[in-house]
């Protein structure tokens, strides 16, 4: 039920994202969603791919510094104040969020967001409990 | 302990003990080695002014290239009959350096050996490999003849041949292993690849004396995993006698300097001041007891500091740092004294590995500014930015609290630093192109 996310060190230099993506292009994987959280020198780039493990394996192969982090994708429905009553629900679990950012597409005709917990196995459990659905890995990457 | 009187004498005693055995080691090279005569009449020294221990700071040093230069018997302080063998160390660069040794100088090389192998747990029941290189290299005949001392069993069995070195760590139930610290991970490496039934555990080694190199304390816990044995650091430099200069005791932080035969300084290598007890700096050897080839204050370029802290074995002798730089490396970044090795301490200390990482010093205006560079790898890679920023952080506090110098700390991705022949360029220092 997690999503494999792919965590990517990158230099802030021009070309450098190019670079890795290019790794991926010639292994024929297909980037569902990707975000970039920056400071001055670096960058962290976070990405759903299919075929994750040969990704990280083909990045490291090219001398990329990688990760491979479980996630959950979570629906959201598409109307004001939903994603702040999320965030009040996982407060009132006490469920810490290292980060989080919007999946690229709809699914079912709802947002999708991805969450990154500290505790991802209590939160999965505290989140269904609470009755949202927990998207699966496989709507995710389309396979 | 092997001799528990000179291992354990009371701090003025030996003071007493060392000043009268410089005095005559002043006189022996004055009198006997035209080098020391010229250099002492140079600086105006001369050993009848040799009134106290203080007196060191003026009497001159002995450099490596003084030994180059008197290549090969130039500095010998005795006639060629008194000397019964010769060592030579090769040296990357320039000429080698010879040294010789009479009967009496054997023995104290073998007393200090013995006293390495008991500070080491080892004693005449144990069995020692010796796998250093047997020949003009003076570890091999250098520890061989220390353990007949102690009156253990040698197995003589010299570097290489991996596989001939376990079969007889197994068939001969060799207790105790001299040689290299990166032979020793070799061995194992050796025994993962090759030999998957071998298992070092079920032999009889419990311990080894690794030197001739510099090591860290990742190479050390590698080698006591990996081989389930303790792993001693000891040192010596053939100017000075070879290995048996110092020694790790049980305690393992900081080796015991046999300081009734070797009287050890540390000094600033950029002004040859003699620097207090504990600071960090150059160490310089005089020896005391040798006959055929004293060195007086020779410079070894090697860093490190000298400390007394009531060791637990119960010995006196003063305590030398693990050696993990050389002088010709330092740095002075804004007037202070930098060694490459302290940094790459702390990087290890922080992240438990060796990253890989540059030293880039620059000015601006009249400040010297510098970067560290530091590649993520990935154990110390997260997905989170807090992480990230945290580990430099973290480093950059402790480079101010070891070195007294703020430093930029940028975190860059694998294979960004120059390597040259496969080695990370170390420090880059732009100041010197302006
Ligand atoms: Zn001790």
């Amino acid at each position: 039920m997690n999503v494999t996310q792919l965590s990517l060190f990158l230099e802030n230099k021009p070309g450098r994202l190019q670079s890795a993506l290019k790794v991926l292009s010639e292994k024929n994987i297909n980037i569902r969603t990707l975000t970039i959280a920056e400071v001055t020198d670096f960058g962290i780039v976070r990405m759903i791919v299919t075929r994750s493990d040969e990704a990280a394996r083909a990045l490291k192969e090219n001398h990329f510094t990688c990760s491979v982090t479980e996630v959950l994708a979570i629906e959201i429905d598409d109307v004001p104040g939903a994603l702040s009553r999320a965030l009040e629900t996982f407060n009132k679990h006490h469920l810490n969020i290292e980060y989080m950012y919007a999946f690229t597409e709809k699914i079912d005709d709802k947002a999708v967001m991805i969450f990154r917990f500290d505790d991802i196995e209590t939160a999965k459990k505290a989140l269904i409990d609470e009755g949202y659905h927990i998207v699966k890995k496989t709507e995710i990457i389309g396979e | 302990m092997f001799n528990k009187e000179s291992e354990t004498l009371q701090h003025s005693k030996l003071k007493e003990m060392q000043y009268e055995r410089m005095k005559w080691s002043l006189r022996h090279a004055y009198e006997n080695v035209p080098f020391y005569k010229k250099s002492f009449d140079d600086t105006g020294f001369h050993p009848d002014q040799f009134r106290s221990l203080d007196d060191m700071q003026r009497v001159p040093f002995l450099m490596k290239q003084d030994m180059r230069a008197n290549y090969p018997f130039g500095l010998f302080a005795v006639p060629m009959e008194k000397v019964v063998r010769l060592h030579s160390s090769s040296g990357t660069t320039g000429n080698a350096t010879v040294v010789g040794y009479t009967k009496n100088d054997l023995d104290v090389w073998g007393e200090v050996i013995a006293r390495t192998i008991a500070c080491a747990g080892g004693g005449p029941k144990d069995i020692i490999q010796v796998a250093y290189g047997y020949g003009l290299f003076t570890g091999g005949l250098g520890v061989h003849y220390g353990v007949e001392k102690i009156g253990a069993t040698v197995v003589p069995v010299s570097g290489g041949n991996t596989e001939r070195q376990l079969m007889l760590i197994k068939d001969f139930g060799t207790t105790m292993l001299a040689c290299t610290p990166s032979y020793a991970i070799n061995m194992t490496d050796y025994v993962e690849k090759n030999k998957p039934d071998f298992d070092f555990r079920k032999t009889k080694l419990r311990s080894g004396i690794f030197g001739a190199e510099p090591w860290t304390e990742q190479m050390r816990r590698e080698i006591e995993s990996r081989m389930g044995i303790d792993a001693y650091d000891i040192y010596g430099l053939s100017e000075v006698i070879g290995p048996g200069v110092s020694c790790e005791c049980s305690e393992k932080s900081g080796l015991h300097v046999f300081e009734d035969h070797f009287y050890v300084e540390v000094i600033d290598p950029e002004t040859g001041e003699i620097l207090p007890e504990g600071e960090m700096g150059e160490i310089v050897y005089t020896s005391l007891t040798k006959e055929a080839c004293p060195v007086i204050r020779y410079r070894s370029r090697d860093i490190t500091r000298l400390y007394h802290d009531g060791c637990k074995c119960g010995r006196s002798f003063i305590k030398m740092e693990k050696v993990t730089g050389r002088s010709d490396d330092m740095l002075i970044i804004r007037g202070v004294n930098v060694f490459p090795s302290q940094i790459e301490a702390v990087l290890m200390e922080n992240e438990n590995t060796e990253p890989h990482y540059q030293i880039i010093i620059d000015r601006t205006g009249a400040l010297d500014d510098i970067e560290i560079m530091v590649e993520v790898n990935e154990r110390i890679f997260s997905d989170e930015i807090k992480v990230l920023n945290q580990l430099s952080n973290r480093i950059r506090q402790r480079i101010q609290s070891v070195l007294g110098i703020s430093a930029k700390i940028t975190l860059v991705e694998p294979r960004t630093i120059a390597r040259s022949e496969g080695k990370a360029v170390r420090v880059i220092d732009k100041r010197k192109l302006k």
